[in-house]
């Protein structure tokens, strides 16, 4: 394959005509390069990474002995909301837009992403919503403190800083659907000659059907949260009884966003790991096809199976069966993953990095937050989970040690890419294990209180909860605090360290190894040529 | 920047995702009157059924069948009311039409108007349970501190399932969301 206007040679020296960024703080400001937004999103989510991280040690600190010792329950509760949205909106997501910015581009030879003037509006929409929906903890009336799920009637019962929040949402809601028109429109028409659908890198796959799981059920919630806002401000009545609505139709609209919302918070974690394994392992992925059809039928099943966050409001048998077998058969796509995982793993040449250790830590740790996810698919178990810390065990075993270590695997991997210089190995080894051990201490001791019956969302327990909230709530903040050391890593990798070669990684396949280490300002202006080196399978 | 590699517009697959997000904004909306169907026709959610007297008085009385209809009576927060049953419960024969009387009196020495909403237990029994004439069909205005009985009539479908022996009716009482 030749093209007559490649005349610059190939990119490891793309320094021709280069223009490197502009200078000064403008250019985070107006910069449309994809690279430079995808720092920007990683930076801003790192950045809400610890202001929810602090949210999340207020209620461990709370939670540490029975009764009240720090905090009213209102600021309590206010806690629990505002942590599950920082953590969602402010943090898993925004991170994987920005490796979605930074690594598409690089990953199918394309020189940016598709709509950059779109891209920039994106991000900087992000810090404004962000700002708009903290500020309500300043205002009179307190922050949003009825749950992230912003169950009516409780919802509208909250002060003036409501319509705050819905605003907050409605903007984030915004730049996320952005974000992924922008992530579609790059995978459809951005892709070089050879780099088929069916070529595509497993992260660039996950982060399509996720663009898709976006653009699908955000606006949905908008219109949800619109709803709530006009029952409050312009007397309708679609949740309110007394005008013949129905608060239990909250719940179903919102969980028919909130289901598939969970799979965009795993989905691209999926496909890190699947570009981690193979990498680790220096064998190709196991099960290629299967797991792009895997991944598809999740994003399928994600949107028939709402109802199981619902079980206890009262459904007909035949709704709760329905409910119950479509959740359960979202373990076999899931368990296809898991299993081609870790045939990848079998019989390779394994090496343990930090950014393998992460990855092997996210299958083990993201399968246990999966089986107690089937546990309480079982309707007349989930009637007994529903709403304790089990549930609260389940979700953080999938979005903690399942989510937040996709994020870190994917920080140490390619970091060196992005910044030239290598992570510091050993901490980088000391992160992962102190992190790994804490995190544990954090969430199993949730499940022994969740199945012996302490409700969820309340600051005070009943005494014989008091030994394992303790030892989680020591969990928690060993936890928190190992963070630190993961900044520090990385701010230690941005000003120094041993050169990085361009490959990086022994095993490393694909285009983003291709280009020099730290990637150049602008790579891939002219298009790869792609052949069997390069690609992924 | 170098085009070569661009098979597509992209106008064209953004405007589409547009589209897309635009028609699952209208969807959310969609699911309001699809829930009140669904909820219609299974009978979910407790929502009773309206019948004619005529139709009614067509329906043959069920054989020896007793089933006890108790009557529950709430005040929400948004409203002061005194608000109860005149009788707690009553056996009715399937088929036949009976009459029920609420007791209301406003707390409020001004006027409010109020709106009862209804629901019935097991949701099972709620598509054979169905009214005639229902204080819950009309708003109910109230002079300050006054007093009504207000009326309903029921009559429960001879086909309800076998099973059900026992029927709910609870009433939410409402200020009218229109005045607050």
């Amino acid at each position: 394959m030749s093209y007559s206007d490649n005349t610059h040679g190939d990119t490891h020296h793309g320094d021709h005509d280069d223009h490197g960024p502009a200078p000064g703080l403008m250019r985070w400001v107006t910069t449309t390069n994809h690279k430079d937004i995808g720092t920007l999103y990683l930076w801003f989510s790192l950045l809400m990474f610890f202001i929810g991280g602090a949210m999340a040690l207020i209620i461990r600190a709370e939670l540490g002995a029975p009764g009240i010792q720090f905090v009213d329950p209102m600021f309590f509760n206010s806690m629990t909301t505002m942590h599950a949205i920082v953590m969602i909106f402010g943090v898993v997501m925004p991170a994987f837009v920005g490796l979605a910015n930074w690594m598409i581009p690089m990953m199918i030879g394309a020189p940016d992403m598709a709509l950059p003037r779109l891209n920039n509006w994106s991000f900087w929409i992000m810090p404004f919503a962000f700002t708009i929906m903290l500020s309500t903890l300043f205002m009179d009336s307190g922050g949003p403190a009825g749950g992230w799920t912003l169950y009516p009637p409780l919802v509208l019962q909250m002060g003036d800083s409501f319509a705050y929040v819905i605003f907050a949402i409605h903007f984030m809601g915004i730049s996320s659907v952005m974000g992924s028109i922008n992530i579609v429109a790059t995978i459809f028409n951005m892709r070089p000659p050879g780099m088929t659908l069916m070529h595509m890198p497993m992260f660039v796959w996950t982060w399509l059907i996720t663009a898709f799981l976006l653009v699908a059920t955000i606006p949905v919630f908008a219109g949800a949260v619109t709803m709530l806002l006009t029952d409050r401000f312009f007397d309708t009545s679609f949740f309110s009884a007394a005008g013949g609505g129905d608060p239990v139709m909250f719940q179903h609209i919102f969980w028919f966003f909130g289901h598939p919302e969970v799979y965009i918070l795993i989905l691209p974690a999926f496909g890190i790991v699947s570009s981690i394994i193979p990498t680790f392992a220096r064998k190709p992925l196991f099960g290629y096809d299967s797991m792009v059809y895997a991944t598809a039928s999740i994003a399928f099943l994600s949107f028939i199976v709402w109802a199981h966050h619902m079980f206890t409001t009262g459904m007909p048998l035949a709704a709760e069966l329905f409910f119950m077998f479509s959740t359960m058969m979202i373990s076999v796509p899931t368990g296809v993953k898991v299993f081609n995982w870790v045939s990848t793993m079998w019989r390779g040449s394994m090496s343990f990095e930090t950014p393998m250790l992460f990855a092997i830590g996210f299958v083990i740790m993201f399968t246990i937050g999966g089986l107690s996810g089937l546990m309480l698919a079982i309707t007349p178990a989930d009637i007994q989970y529903h709403d304790t810390y089990f549930v609260v065990a389940h979700f953080h075993y999938v979005l903690v040690p399942g989510a937040i270590y996709s994020l870190m695997a994917a920080t140490y991997y390619w970091i060196p890419k992005w910044t030239g210089n290598m992570y510091d190995e050993t901490l980088g080894k000391w992160h992962f294990w102190i992190s790994t051990i804490f995190v544990n201490v954090l969430f199993f001791p949730m499940h022994f209180v969740g199945l012996a019956g302490m409700p969820r969302r309340i600051p005070d327990y009943s005494l014989q909860f008091a030994d394992w909230n303790f030892v989680a709530t020591i969990g928690a903040f060993g936890f928190g605090f190992s963070q630190l050391l993961f900044v520090y890593i990385i701010v230690k990798c941005v000003k120094g360290g041993e050169k990085a070669t361009g490959e990086v990684w022994e095993g490393a396949r694909g285009l983003e190894w291709t280009v020099d280490s730290p990637a150049p300002y602008h790579t891939f202006e002219t298009a790869p040529v792609i052949n069997e080196s390069t690609l992924t399978r | 920047m170098s085009t070569s590699a661009q098979s597509g517009s992209h106008k064209v697959v953004a405007g589409k995702m547009l589209l897309l997000a635009v028609g699952m904004f209208g969807f959310g909306y969609l699911m309001v009157p699809m829930y009140d169907i669904i909820c219609e026709i299974t009978g979910l959610n407790g929502k009773t059924g309206r019948v004619s007297v005529a139709e009614a008085e067509s329906q043959a009385a069920a054989e020896d069948r007793w089933i006890t209809v108790e009557f529950v009576a709430n005040v929400n927060s948004s409203g002061a009311w005194e608000f109860r049953p005149n009788v707690k419960e009553i056996q009715v024969k399937p088929g036949e039409l009976y009459k029920a009387t609420y007791f209301a009196q406003n707390l409020l020495s001004v006027d409010v108007v109020g709106q009862a909403t209804p629901s019935v237990s097991p949701s099972a029994a709620a598509p054979y349970f169905n009214k005639t004439e229902c204080f819950c069909f009309t708003r109910q205005e109230f002079e300050a501190n006054s007093i009504k009985d207000m009326p309903l009539t029921f009559i429960i479908d001879p086909k309800i399932p076998r099973n059900i022996d026992r029927v709910t009716l609870s009433y939410t009482f409402f200020k009218s969301p229109e005045q607050s």
